[in-house]
């Protein structure tokens, strides 16, 4: 048998299961319609699920970029101090970085177009549960109970249909979002333990920046060293001086000054 | 007739046009059961593309059953053959 006919079979097989259900046909109206009910409000989580996901992936987005933008920002410290070792390094990360950037942007527009679809379908399901309530008023009012039964047969299986329809998309919707939040929740997860930290450079240890700072340092420890010097070498007159005026030096400076002269002695 | 796209709603198609979507139905199905991947998703593009020039949207509020049903553009095969299987996959 036809595909199209086989799948509109299995959803009226589904539709008339809610019909049996009741002996008074009047009975499924009313337990179809708190179906549908509960079936929105599932939907309207389905969409709030999805949001939460994108959300996620959007924040974990951030945080990658801004990872990329320090690896960058530190290639170029690196350059700057002729460390073409290090900038490579520093590259080689920024390069997986825009790998887990690239792999999280495909998450999101996927998620983005989940929850586009499923927004769509939510205010479908609402529109035909409106239209339903009031159907459901109409016939309980208005007909024969032969006429009741039928367009009952009719509403109830328009309206399973479409929740059918529905339902299958929020469930798909949940299974992949579940997905993602598992993978996401991973990354995180790396993240805080550390063992991203070369990868993204947000932990507190980060050994590029690390050597950066003790280049950095060891670069303000000549100037300081240089300016001891300096210092020193324009103290050395005015100290010999005091020192051949003997009594105002005291035991202390007059130890400590065999040391210092060859010192000050190498600088000049 | 009423066709639903599943994902995608209801259309009214004209009866007229039952021959031409039963053949293309005839290839989803035979793509389905060769296990030829490729055939079904060219088969569900036609059949579906057919479908949406064709067809003109049922309004939102109608509740009405559709006389068929075809899988979403998306769709697997493995999904459609579960769907065809399944009593499971569909909730409501």
């Amino acid at each position: 048998m036809s595909v199209m006919k086989r799948v509109s079979l299995i959803f009226k097989a589904k539709a008339n299961k809610a019909l049996d259900k009741y002996e008074d046909p009047r009975e499924t109206l009313d337990y179809s319609y708190q179906r549908q009910l509960e079936m929105l409000t599932q939907v309207r989580r389905g969409v709030a699920d999805v949001a939460t996901s994108r959300k996620r992936v959007e924040l974990q987005m951030n945080t990658l970029t801004q990872s990329q933008n320090k690896l960058e920002t530190q290639a170029k410290q690196a350059l700057g101090a002729g460390r073409e070792d290090l900038a490579r390094e520093a590259l080689t990360r920024k390069q997986g970085v825009q790998n887990q950037l690239n792999d999280l942007q495909t998450q999101y527009h996927s998620l983005q177009a989940d929850e586009e679809k499923l927004t769509m379908a939510s205010q479908r399901l609402q529109s035909k549960v409106e239209a339903f309530r009031t159907q459901k008023e109409t016939i309980k009012a208005t007909y024969t109970a032969a006429e009741a039964q039928s367009r009952i047969g009719e509403a109830v299986s328009g309206i399973s249909e479409e929740m059918g329809d529905v339902g299958m998309a929020v469930q798909r919707a949940q299974d992949k979002t579940a997905q993602m939040q598992a993978r996401a929740g991973a990354i995180d997860e790396l993240m805080a333990s550390g063992a991203l930290d070369d990868v993204t450079g947000t932990a507190p240890r980060d050994d590029i920046q690390a050597e950066l700072d003790q280049m950095g340092g060891g670069h303000d420890v000549d100037l300081e060293l240089a300016r001891l010097k300096g210092e020193l070498s324009g103290a050395e007159a005015p100290r010999e001086i005091a020192g051949s005026a003997g009594g105002a030096v005291s035991p202390a400076q007059q130890a400590a000054e065999p040391v210092d002269q060859p010192q000050a002695g190498d600088g000049s | 007739m009423i066709v639903r796209i599943l994902g995608e709603g209801q259309l009214e198609v004209d009866d007229a046009a039952s021959d031409e979507l039963n053949a293309l139905d005839a290839r989803l199905e035979a793509a389905v059961n060769a296990d030829d991947e490729q055939a079904f998703r060219s088969a569900l593009d036609a059949l579906l593309g057919r479908i949406r020039s064709l067809g003109a949207p049922l309004p939102v509020d109608a509740l009405e059953p559709s006389a068929l049903i075809l899988p979403d553009a998306e769709a697997t095969m493995d999904s459609v053959r579960e769907l065809l299987n399944g009593e499971g996959l569909i909730p409501g």
